[in-house]
Order: structure tokens, then C-alpha cells, then sequence
């Protein structure tokens, strides 16, 4: 979820993939367009923090590529996964 | 979309599945539960199962909101929306949740009382703002990430002096259910379930951060890796899980953490402190009794607290005998265990709270996974 545009002191409205809603985002500190949050019954929870979200990626994008290899290299590719 | 497509992509799916399953210990088992029922609805959705070795095994828990609630709890609301003068207001899932004598809001509301599904506590307050005339009741469910809105909803309408607006509250909370799960005599009495390792839920640890599970990593030696919603979150904590397991830590690790600080979201739980109080006891559907599990309206918002406003007792009931609810919340069941499942209890015809609401185990298992057991 977005925040598209804030359209009161503790409401704002949110995009997701093109839906429009308002919320409430009395919840957070210093809601600004372009934060995204996490959304639960019409209240923001949180912003979702960017530098962690791409040290997570990061994380996976590092993660099991060997294993993978080992498991196509041993024929295993075709049964249960991997 | 930015923060979700990343974490629904199949080729790091493939990636963490051959890491499960190489660094998985043949020799053991790995039981591991996720306490969430957006979790158990996840695992199933995206075949989280189908990915994972034989000895690893998913043990669904009583998150689900709509689940754990006893059947004398929604008794009370079906009697409060039944009351002259009331309109109730509900979130869309407990509606169809059956209560004693084969009640349901839903039939309630088909013999004339006034109940309205709402998706937030704004839609409650503007019920009340609009019916002056009428006694707008709130039936507040849910763990700690429906608190914080409840609470503000009082708070305004104490501001507003909102004299017709009130909260049924059955708040709960996570801490107390998963101490429960690990120690009380009560569950141990009705048959618990060995667990290694526990995924933590993502919206509630987001509101109460992650400082409150370091008890149970320390205390019951029990590794926690608290994970976000989509699958490849989730394929990502059962990996730490395993790591923590093969090499003997019990620790708190964060998958989360783009959303899940260590003392989370601190204006929401100021905001449910300043209302609500710990009730010394309350009753959850297949827990059995928990003291200090839920909250209760403070004495200072007692004029906004529907069970003190109109008077209405808790009569206990224990629902459908036949129904396995009770021990699937417990993860000592699957719901395929339960003789009702798929034949006389379907979501189109629930007969027990897990059948209900999406965040259900048998749900679940019934709209992606009855098939399943039939292709092995």
C-alpha cells in the first residue's frame, strides 16, 4: 500500500496495484506521499522501512543458488521440489 | 507492486526450497508452528507445504481471530443485536460463525435485528454519528492489530461525546495463547502438541514488536523467527528456523523486519494502554480458560463498554460436540481429522469457527488443500 496523497491530519489515501482507498494513519509517525505502509482494517500499522526491506533482498537474492544447482545437477529437478 | 511482487517470485521460491531441503537434518523432525492464521491461509494458498522435505511439518496454531472466540461470546452478541433500539457492528467474518442452538449473527439479522458489516472502526463511529436515535454497538474481535483502532474509535467518541456508541470488546492476546500452547496444565489436560520452533506472526509483531517472544526463546528453549505474509517471507523463516534448530539456538530472529521493530509501534500500544485493562480471565475457544488473555475497557470508559452498558452476562456453551475445532487450535488435530470436514461442514455451511473465517485451518485446508492428500 502507497500513500498517494494525506487528506487530513489522520487520514490519507492509499493505492494498491491502481485501488484507491482513504485510511487512517493515526497510527504513524510522519506519513508522507510515497511511504508505504502495512494496512490492517483500515489502519496503517507501520511504514515499511526501505533500507531493510533491500538488505532482505539482498539476503535472498544470495540465497541458495548453489543448492539449487546441486539439486538440478543430481537429476532431482524433475521430483517433489526443489 | 513494490513489497510484494519481490516476495511472490518463483525463482527465489526454487532458491530457499533447495536450501530447506539441504540443510534439513534427515534425522529429525522439525515441527514447527505458525501461530497466525494469515499465515496458515498463506502456507495453503501458495502450496508452502508442497516445497518442503517429508520431516519438515507445518503445525497450524489458534491465530485466527474468529476461531478462538467461544461460542458464549458470540451468544452474547447475537442477544445484544436482538436488543430494541440496536444496530450491531460487525466485521464481515464473524457473521457467519455458528453459536448455540444453531444461531448466527447472520440468522439474526434474517429475523429482523439490526446488524451492519463494517470494514474499520471509522465505518462504526459514522453508524453512530448517523443514528442518533439508536444504540450503535461495536463487536470488537481480534489480537493485538484490531486493538489500536478500537481503542482510537473510544477515544474519539468520548471526545465527540458520542453518547450511543459502545464496544463489545473480545480483544486477545498473542503472548498469553502461545505461553498457553507451551505450559498451561489446562492445554497439557486436553492434549498439546510437541513444537520446535514458532513463526511469528507479522501484523501483531508489527504492533508489539519483537522484544515480547525473547521470553519464550529464553524460557521454553524454543526458536522464534517472526515472518511477513507473503511466501517467500515465510519460505525464508522456516530457513532460519531449521538453522536455528540444527545448530542449538533458541533465539528471536526477525524475518520481518522491514516492518517489525524490537519495541514496535509504540503510538498503538500508548493508544490501547490508555483505554483498555487486562481482564483476569477469559475463555477461548479451544484454549480453555487463560487468565490475563484479553482486555477490557478501563472503569474511566466504562459508559463506552456494551457489557457494563447493557448488563449482559457471559453464559457459557460448548458448541457442536462433534466438531474438532477445539483440538485443530491446538494443533493436536488436522482439520481432516474431524469427521465433519468437507462432508456436513463446508464454508458454505460452517459448523465450526475454523470452517468460518478465511484465517482458518479447515478454511484453508478446504479451499486449497482437500485435494492434496489425494495426489500423494
Amino acid at each position: 500500500m502507497k500513500i498517494v496523497a494525506l487528506t487530513g491530519p489522520e487520514t490519507a489515501k492509499v493505492s494498491l496495484g491502481g485501488i484507491v482507498k482513504e485510511i487512517s494513519i493515526a497510527l504513524i509517525d510522519d506519513p508522507k506521499p510515497g511511504d508505504y505502509v502495512v494496512l490492517h482494517v483500515g489502519y496503517a500499522l507501520a511504514k515499511i522501512d526501505e533500507a531493510e526491506a533491500e538488505r532482505t533482498l539482498a539476503l535472498l537474492a544470495a540465497e541458495g543458488s548453489d543448492a539449487l544447482a546441486e539439486f538440478s545437477a543430481a537429476g532431482e529437478a524433475t521430483e517433489a521440489p526443489p | 507492486m513494490k513489497h510484494l511482487d519481490e516476495y511472490r517470485d518463483a525463482e527465489t521460491a526454487r532458491r530457499l526450497a533447495a536450501s530447506i531441503h539441504r540443510e534439513a537434518d534427515t534425522d529429525r523432525r522439525y515441527r514447527l508452528m505458525e501461530f497466525c492464521g494469515g499465515h496458515t491461509h498463506a502456507i495453503f494458498r501458495y502450496g508452502i507445504e508442497d516445497l518442503l522435505p517429508a520431516n519438515i511439518e507445518m503445525v497450524h496454531g489458534p491465530g485466527c481471530p474468529v476461531c478462538v472466540l467461544p461460542t458464549g461470546r458470540l451468544d452474547m452478541a447475537i442477544r445484544l443485536a436482538k436488543r430494541d433500539g440496536v444496530i450491531l457492528a460487525s466485521y464481515g467474518d464473524m457473521l457467519r460463525v455458528p453459536g448455540s442452538k444453531g444461531q448466527s449473527l447472520m440468522k439474526a439479522k434474517a429475523d429482523g435485528a439490526d446488524i451492519r458489516m463494517v470494514y474499520s472502526t471509522l465505518d462504526a463511529l459514522k453508524l453512530a454519528e448517523a443514528n442518533p436515535d439508536r444504540e450503535v454497538i461495536f463487536f470488537a474481535i481480534g489480537f493485538e492489530t484490531t486493538t489500536p483502532p478500537t481503542a482510537l474509535a473510544i477515544e474519539a467518541a468520548a471526545k465527540a461525546k458520542l453518547g450511543n456508541f459502545s464496544v463489545f470488546c473480545n480483544h486477545v492476546l498473542t503472548p498469553s495463547a502461545i505461553a498457553a500452547i507451551l505450559e498451561a496444565p489446562a492445554v497439557r489436560d486436553l492434549g498439546a502438541v510437541e513444537i520446535d520452533g514458532f513463526l511469528g506472526p507479522a501484523h501483531v509483531s508489527v504492533v508489539i514488536g519483537s522484544q515480547p517472544y525473547e521470553f519464550f526463546a529464553e524460557e521454553y528453549r524454543k526458536p522464534v523467527a517472526i515472518s511477513g505474509f507473503e511466501p517467500i517471507d515465510i519460505l525464508q523463516s522456516i530457513l532460519m528456523l531449521v538453522r536455528q534448530l540444527n545448530e542449538g539456538r533458541a533465539e528471536v530472529e526477525n524475518q520481518y523486519i522491514r516492518a517489525v521493530t524490537r519495541d514496535g509501534n509504540l503510538r498503538a500500544k500508548q493508544a490501547v494502554s490508555r483505554i483498555f485493562e487486562l481482564r483476569r480471565d477469559f475463555e477461548w475457544r479451544g484454549l480453555g480458560h487463560i487468565p490475563y488473555s484479553a482486555l477490557r475497557l478501563k472503569d474511566a470508559y466504562a459508559a463506552f463498554d456494551a457489557e457494563r452498558r447493557f448488563d449482559e452476562p457471559y453464559i457459557a456453551s460448548e458448541g457442536n460436540k462433534a466438531c474438532a475445532c477445539p483440538a485443530i487450535l491446538r494443533g493436536a488435530k488436522k482439520p481432516t481429522d474431524c469427521r465433519l470436514f468437507g462432508s456436513v461442514c463446508t464454508p458454505e455451511t460452517p459448523l465450526g469457527s475454523c470452517m468460518v473465517s478465511s484465517e482458518g485451518a479447515c478454511a484453508a485446508y478446504y479451499s486449497y488443500g482437500r485435494m492434496r492428500e489425494r495426489t500423494q
